[in-house]
């Protein structure tokens, strides 16, 4: 089975061939870079972990490692030879292997069809391809016959089906995309267990995660990723945690700024006690409490997936809460739907505005009715007002900036810098009195980064009420008047902008960080320098 | 808006090219000669009623593909309408031959008798669909097996059948109910509710492209996610569309039924739901487009019988229909995209492009 060589991770003195070695990739979208000047090298036989938040890149790149998407500058170089993918199958054929986040199973079909499947030419779909299945089965550790159906088996057994196709194919390089997002923590220890075996045995693994102790635990060298390119590559034996962290979200301060509270005592969001639960009754938000007043900017950080999208969007109406009081200006909108929460006056810039904010096909004058369907200037009664609705987008494109030849293009054609200002200049118009902000600034370009930021800073100045979540903790600091930090579901610590670093904050966001009677982070630096 | 006139017009016309081409083709392989089929073809159109039934058939065809048409806006595929409309028909015959009102109060009872008979042949999957999920394919293509089923027993002579003749049918519609046609000599006459076709042609034109609820189905159709957050309740707007085709296929049998059978017979046409479904995908659900699917349709119907006259078999007629709605989906689809990117790239150079991405930081 190993005919290749085989490394171990230890002997770190020689120089082998590096299985991986990607050098000056860069990769542009229109008006954004998702990939600039990437260098990255994954020596054979080794867990090289891949860090970065969500956004930072990290997914672009494995796209382009895995031949799904060609880099516009740069090398990709597999076991020294220089190679150019068109397409997955070409990377299959040189040894790599993705497992993605999301499962393609079948799951009426066995763990033999599904892996035989589409790669019938290999062994044959027979006695060969059962007993190639079986032993590489103990390879990934797959106790299940290969006869079972997939639906059957759990989570952790289902993502080893997806590593065994990968390695059926031939794979000797697996990408493995956030693959401990959907396992519990033994099922992780287990999956870990295996990846050290399958180590020894030649493998190479490149591990996706943003779960830095996880990183920590399994990979023998650790690159970050931030804003579009590689910031260093680092042993995980001599780095710790927060350094770490530290990479992943800058640690560069925000250039000072004339800090003029604007922060009133008018409270515009109330909530209290509200609880979010999963369908088998899990608490995804859990009992939180938060005010937004006017004129305030209220920081929500946390690590991607600890509630924060949940929290924005039962905030919305668009997941309903089990329990709890939401209430904006004295009016209590707990039961509202989304429609009738956006009349009381609040803005909403979703996450993702591709698939919450825009109607992609559609010209930007209709993207200027969606969520206004009800107010003027977009509409009368039962009917659009649709010259309303032109002559008010003309108005965001020329006051926001939205660089575009005409309001008939449909929205898909912007550039995402250009389309995230068309969906602020929506959501601030209406006279809104709070504006819900999910990264207001993810995979926009600087220029158009700035320019939200001053439409953020204006609009808090003239008294709106602003909460804002944000994976960019630079972005967090320069933007709040007071922080909250989410973990698990639950505000963990509050932390003052003024004083707060992106070091404590994210140790804060990990569970490290030290919180004293009053929950007030405990800056151990002691101040902005 | 040239560009998007031409473009419009350019999938449908590339698809009939590519379609005539095609059967040309076969009827080549047949051993027959296109030019005299095609002759043939339309040379049917001057001869005896086949002008005014080609008329009246597209009123038909344009109801069904409306009712069609207002399920594909939010991606909800009604198969039922052919249950439907044969639903809304058959109450509707029932009710129309019980009762007598004055004139035009008649028969506007009986359209109206037959939009909810349809809706509320429809509300079942609708409910089915919001609360438990149940695909619309599947629950409206058994409702149109319980359909067929439940107009078979109704009109039974035991329950509400009548003979006429040798043939079994609901009581008459009495004259007050029928919707007087136009009569152009001896070339027939033209039903009166193919203006009904028009005008609720017009009606699903203005509501899409000017109201708030079509801004909000399409908007659902278009990116269910989007619309969410834009605040349009997505089970509402299931329940509505579903009930608001099934309203307009129940009007589908009117014409027929109001202005020349007087009731539901033994003889009711089957297959305008199915006809309806594939027009809209011609008609990309616009009205206009809908109406010359459904005008092409019904040529194409009627050319069946002429193609019989010269010995070519009438099955051209189908595989040109089935080749058209094939060819236009695919058409539309290509041009679609070809156009998008065409648009990114003229975008991309009217603005100036990618900006570097650097380490921006909080000013």
């Amino acid at each position: 089975m190993t005919d290749t060589e085989v490394d171990t991770a230890t002997d770190t003195d020689a120089q082998p061939v590096p299985a991986v070695a990607l050098a000056g990739i860069t990769k542009r979208f229109p008006g954004v870079v998702a990939n600039s000047d990437v260098d990255l090298t994954v020596r054979a036989g080794e867990v090289h972990a891949l860090c970065g938040e969500n956004g930072a890149g990290k997914s672009t790149l494995m796209k382009i490692l895995y031949g799904m998407q060609p880099p516009d500058e740069g090398t990709i170089t597999v076991n020294g030879e220089q190679v150019r993918f068109k397409s997955p199958s070409d990377a299959i054929a040189t040894g790599i292997g993705m497992v993605h986040q999301h499962f393609m199973l079948a799951d009426n079909l066995t763990v033999l069809e599904n892996v035989v499947l589409g790669a019938e030419n290999m062994h044959g779909i027979g006695k060969k391809a059962r007993a190639r299945v079986r032993e590489l089965g103990s390879a990934v550790g797959l106790s299940q016959d290969p006869s079972t159906l997939v639906e059957r088996l759990g989570v952790a057994d289902r993502q080893r089906v997806e590593i065994l196709k990968v390695l059926y194919r031939g794979a000797r390089i697996i990408i493995l995309d956030e693959p401990t997002a959907v396992l519990v923590p033994q099922e992780v220890d287990e999956l870990f267990d295996t990846l050290r075996t399958m180590r020894a045995d030649g493998y190479t693994f490149l591990f996706i995660s943003h779960k830095l102790d996880e990183v920590r635990a399994i990979a023998d060298s650790i690159t970050v990723i931030r804003r579009g390119t590689t910031v260093g590559t680092v042993d995980p034996t001599t780095v710790t945690t927060r350094e770490l962290a530290e990479m992943m979200v800058g640690s560069e301060l925000p250039s000072p700024e004339t800090r003029t509270s604007t922060v009133t005592d008018k409270e515009v969001l109330q909530v209290e006690g509200l609880v979010l639960e999963t369908p088998d009754g899990r608490r995804i938000l859990d009992d939180l409490d938060l005010v937004v007043r006017s004129g305030e900017v209220l920081g929500i950080a946390g690590v991607e997936g600890n509630g924060q999208t949940e929290l924005v969007e039962t905030l919305m109406g668009i997941r309903k809460a089990a329990s709890g009081r939401v209430s904006l200006n004295g009016r209590n909108l707990t039961r509202a739907g989304t429609l009738t929460r956006r009349e009381a006056g609040i803005g909403y810039i979703p996450e993702d505005r591709t698939r919450h904010g825009l109607l992609l096909t559609e010209p930007l004058w209709k993207n200027r009715i969606l969520g206004y369907q009800t107010r003027k200037p977009t509409s009368r009664g039962a009917f659009l007002d649709i010259a309303g609705a032109r002559e008010d987008t003309r108005r965001i494109v020329e006051q926001f900036d939205v660089r575009t030849p005409g309001i008939e293009v449909a929205a898909a054609s912007l550039s995402g810098g250009n389309q995230q200002k068309l969906v602020i200049g929506r959501e601030l118009s209406g006279d809104p009195v709070l504006l819900i902000a999910s990264h207001p600034t993810r995979g926009v370009d600087v220029g158009a980064q700035a320019a939200i930021w001053d439409h953020i800073r204006n609009a808090r100045a003239a008294g709106l009420a602003v909460l804002l979540v944000s994976a960019d903790l630079d972005e967090l600091i320069g933007l709040s008047d007071s922080i909250k930090v989410m973990l698990r579901g639950k505000f963990v610590a509050d932390a003052d902008p003024a004083t707060v670093t992106p070091e404590d904050l994210g140790s804060a966001m990990t569970g490290a960080g030290v919180v004293d009677e009053s929950g007030v982070l405990v800056t151990e630096t002691g101040g902005t320098p | 808006m040239n560009a998007r006139l031409r473009s419009s017009l350019l999938a449908p016309g590339l698809a009939i090219v590519f379609s005539a081409v095609l059967c040309a083709v076969v009827l080549l392989v047949s051993g027959a000669n296109p030019a005299s089929a095609l002759g043939a073809m339309i040379g049917q159109v001057g001869e005896g009623q086949v002008a005014v039934d080609i008329v009246n058939s597209t009123a038909i065809y344009m109801l069904a593909a409306l009712a069609a048409a207002i399920g594909f806006q939010m991606n909800l595929l009604n198969i039922g309408i052919e249950g439907q409309y044969r639903v809304g028909a058959l109450v509707a015959a029932i009710v129309g031959g019980a009762i007598v009102l004055p004139p035009v109060l008649h028969w506007l009872v009986i359209l109206v008798v037959a939009a909810v008979a349809g809706a509320a042949w429809a509300t079942l999957p609708a409910i089915l669909k919001v609360t438990r999920g149940v695909h619309e394919v599947l629950s409206t293509i058994m409702m149109n097996a319980i359909a067929f089923g439940l107009a078979a027993y109704l009109i039974r002579r035991d329950q509400f059948g009548i003979l006429v003749g040798n043939n079994v049918s609901t009581e008459p519609i009495a004259d007050s109910g029928q919707v007087p046609g136009i009569e152009i000599g001896d070339r027939g006459t033209v039903f009166g509710l193919v203006f009904l076709a028009v005008v609720a042609a017009a009606v699903y034109g203005v509501v899409m492209n000017r109201t708030r609820f079509g801004f909000e189905l399409k908007a659902s159709g278009l990116s269910p996610t989007a619309a969410a957050a834009g605040g349009v309740n997505a089970k509402k707007m299931i329940v509505v569309s579903l009930l608001v085709s099934g309203a307009v296929a129940g009007l589908v049998g009117m014409p027929e039924i109001l202005g020349r059978d007087h009731a539901y017979t033994l003889n009711f046409a089957s297959g305008y739901g199915f006809a309806g479904i594939g027009i809209a995908l011609l008609g990309r659900n616009h009205p206009v487009g809908i109406a010359f699917g459904s005008l092409l349709w019904a040529f194409l119907e009627k050319a069946k019988g002429a193609l019989d006259n010269e010995g070519v078999p009438r099955e051209i007629a189908t595989i040109m229909q089935g080749s058209i709605v094939l060819s236009v989906v695919v058409a539309y689809e290509i041009v679609k995209r070809m156009e998008l990117a065409a648009e990114q790239r003229r975008v991309g150079q009217a603005t100036g492009t990618a900006e570097p991405v650097g380490e921006g930081a909080a000013k």
